[in-house]
Parts: structure tokens; C-alpha cells; sequence
């Protein structure tokens, strides 16, 4: 996944929502970033510190939340979690797996002063 | 830089098909198109006074204001519930993008693979076979170069060159301004070649009907379990390069079945452009999609 684009969107939506509330300054974005979501969260922290500079949220602290992937099993008609895409269903087994979570890319909320 | 690929975000061009001013040197011609730099960052100074650098991506707003310093909130820490897609605002312009081309009956095509899977000798094989029927216009996706849209060109099909720079995935707002310029094929299809590049390009939607991943029979069993999110994203996968395959040990029901394990859904389809193995069954795919585009609303 493309890290530079997804901290560059991510500090626009953050500047767009700060103005819009009359901040002066962004102290804290909470993210939530999917365990299946192909983010690698070392670099997003790399990017989103860079994409910040001069803006309203330089600085900020930026705590990433990582939900675990979940899919529904085909063929033991039950829905799992799953460490990663391709993975076998923990319960049986099964390698027919349609994704349900674990693949968001959110700003969940901020802290603003 | 992005630290799963090493890509930045570098000079973004959309080519320029009718040119103010544009002008040959020597063998090679480019127009003056009206874009300014959005990256990297520059400064400018507000009427109260303040300067401050920053930078945004194409499409974007210019205007922008400062909180007052006299808000009555300020100092005050304060916690905002926002809950909204990072890539919402490409979502929004892909969501136009479908909207635009539901409404003039297009199909739209968003080619995606690695590079050197054979995708643009495809498109031209394709081409070649249902151009003149109805209309048909391609968007091809490069970090530099026009080659590939030239070799679109030469089959007589509209092309246009989207140059993405150091980016390495094509966005909604690029292949919105390309769309502009190109013109849309009504009742047609529109392919977009995306960039040779099989991760960043499955989270941008652009607003096609579906993503077409290809993949050639040299790149091995193992490639939609290596780069998962893109098979999982595309409705159909097409296996190239099939006349190569007495020469290889691919096992291609391997390469199927691992595709089938990411996305069960996917359908399949193997061909050769190059002798023609399979590039029926592939027009007649392309044909029933367009046909379910022209049913419906």
C-alpha cells in the first residue's frame, strides 16, 4: 500500500476537520488501520510525520489501532479471524474465505486544542 | 517515500492532447498544460498576515482559512469523533467517475498487474480485434513515458498518458482529469492501464466497474498469495502469455487455485495474445460486460 498517499489524504482530512472546529493545533490523531489492510505501520508513522510539517498537526501523536482481520468460512459457515488474507479457517480448516473486516483505513477521531 | 514500494510523490502529468502552445524539439513535442506544483510543499501568505508552507494533491481547494485567535475554545483540549475513510476523498471522485460513466452507458476497465505482464500488448491485441464496432478509448498509467499510449494510438483507438511521476498507483482525481481530455466512449469501453505495480493500485479505486488483474504464466503459482489485496479487489484474472507455457514449469491449476483461496469469486480466463490461445473467450467476456453496462441503469 501506498503510505505517502494515505498520509498525505489523511492530513488534508485532519487539516479539513481541525478547521472546520476551529482548532489552532492537532495534538493526537487515533487511526484505525486493518490487520488486512496492506498498511505498513512503520512507514504510515514515517509519512504522516513528514506529510504534518508546517501544518496544523506537526507534532502530533499518532496512535495507530489494529483490528484483527475477519472473514466468513465457506465451508464451515462461520465467521473467523484471520491473521492475513489467504489464510486457512482456524476452525476447519477451509481455504474458501470471503474477507468482512480488518481491512479499514480510518481516522477515528483527533485531539484538538 | 513510501517504505513498502519507494515511491514519492513526483510530477503528476496528465499528457495534454490539444496543446495551447505546444511546440516540436527535435523528434519530441509537449504542450504547456495549466497544473502548478502541488508537491512539493510552497508557501503563501493569508490576508492577516501569516505565511505558512504547505502542500496538497491535484484537485484540491486553494482556499482555506485560520481559526481567530480570539475563539473562545482556544487552550482547550478537546477530543473530536470523526470516523471517516482516509481515502474518502478519492472515494467521493471515483464515486463521480461511476457516476459519470453509468450515465453514458461506458464500461470501465481498470487494468491492473506487475510490470511486464503483457497488459498493453493485450490491450493492443484487443484493440485491434473489436475496434470500429463501437467506441473504445484507453488511459494508460506510467511514471514516465508516452510509449505505451503511442502504441495505443498507432491502432487508430484514442489514447491518453497519465505520467503518475514517482507515484506508483493511479487516483480518481488523475483519471477524472484524464477523462476530460480524452472525451468518453459512449456505449463503449474505456480500459484504464493502471501503473505496473501490484500493491498500491488495489486501495485507489478509480470508479471502474472492475478491477482486471493480469498475470503471466513466467511470474509463477505464487503471486495472489504474495500480493493478496489486489486479487482479492479484482473480479477477474487473466493468465497472459500462455504460448510460453511448454517452456516453463509453472503449474497454472496452482496459480488458480491459490487466486480462488484470496478471492473465491474470481473468475479466470488464460490466453496468448501473442498466438491467439484464449483471446476469444476474452472478447466475449468483454462483450457480455458491456452488454450488462448497456441493460442496466
Amino acid at each position: 500500500m501506498h503510505e505517502i498517499s494515505l498520509a498525505t489524504a489523511l492530513i488534508s482530512l485532519v487539516h479539513e476537520q481541525a478547521i472546520a472546529a476551529r482548532a489552532r493545533r492537532v495534538t493526537r490523531l487515533v487511526l484505525e488501520i486493518g490487520a488486512l489492510s496492506h498498511v505498513d505501520t512503520h512507514a504510515l508513522r514515517f509519512a504522516v510525520d513528514a506529510a504534518a510539517l508546517g501544518g496544523l498537526a506537526e507534532g502530533a501523536e499518532l496512535e495507530i489501532q489494529e483490528p484483527e482481520g475477519t472473514a466468513y468460512c465457506l465451508d464451515c459457515e462461520a465467521s473467523v479471524a484471520i491473521a492475513a488474507r489467504g489464510a486457512p479457517c482456524p476452525r476447519c480448516g477451509g481455504v474458501k474465505l470471503l474477507v468482512q473486516g480488518g481491512d479499514e483505513m480510518r481516522l477515528k477521531e483527533m485531539e484538538v486544542v | 517515500m513510501c517504505g513498502t514500494c519507494g515511491c514519492g510523490q513526483g510530477e503528476k502529468r496528465v499528457e495534454d492532447l490539444h496543446p495551447h502552445q505546444a511546440h516540436d524539439h527535435a523528434g519530441h513535442a509537449h504542450g504547456h498544460g495549466h497544473d502548478h506544483a502541488h508537491w512539493p510543499e510552497h508557501s503563501h501568505t493569508h490576508p492577516d498576515g501569516t505565511t505558512h508552507r504547505h502542500s496538497h494533491s491535484p484537485g484540491h481547494a486553494h482556499s482555506h482559512q485560520h481559526p481567530p485567535g480570539d475563539d473562545p475554545a482556544a487552550g482547550e483540549t478537546r477530543l473530536l469523533s470523526v470516523e471517516r475513510d482516509i481515502l474518502a476523498r478519492n472515494d467521493a471522485i471515483a464515486a463521480e467517475n461511476r457516476r459519470a460513466l453509468r450515465a453514458a452507458k461506458t464500461l470501465a476497465l481498470n487494468l491492473v498487474s506487475s510490470p511486464g505482464s503483457g497488459k498493453t500488448s493485450l490491450l493492443v491485441e484487443t484493440l485491434r480485434r473489436i475496434g470500429g464496432k463501437y467506441p473504445l478509448a484507453v488511459i494508460e498509467g506510467d511514471q514516465e513515458t508516452t510509449a505505451d499510449a503511442d502504441r495505443i494510438r498507432a491502432t487508430g483507438v484514442p489514447a491518453i498518458q497519465i505520467n503518475t511521476g514517482k507515484g506508483c498507483h493511479l487516483d480518481a482525481d488523475l483519471v477524472r482529469t484524464a477523462m476530460a481530455r480524452l472525451g468518453r466512449p459512449d456505449n463503449g469501453i474505456l480500459f484504464i492501464e493502471n501503473v505496473g505495480n501490484l500493491v498500491c493500485p488495489a486501495g485507489f479505486d478509480l470508479g471502474e466497474a472492475h478491477k482486471v488483474v493480469i498475470v503471466s504464466v513466467t511470474e509463477g503459482e505464487d503471486k495472489p498469495l504474495k500480493y493478496s489485496g489486489m486479487f482479492a479487489a479484482s473480479a477477474l484474472m487473466v493468465v497472459t502469455k500462455t504460448d510460453l507455457l511448454p517452456h516453463l514449469d509453472i503449474d497454472v491449476d496452482h496459480l488458480i487455485e491459490n487466486a480462488r483461496r484470496i478471492n473465491p469469486t474470481i473468475g479466470v480466463l488464460k490466453l496468448s495474445a501473442k498466438s491467439g490461445e484464449g483471446m476469444d473467450r476474452w472478447i466475449h467476456w468483454l462483450e457480455t460486460a458491456r452488454a450488462l453496462r448497456l441493460a442496466t441503469d
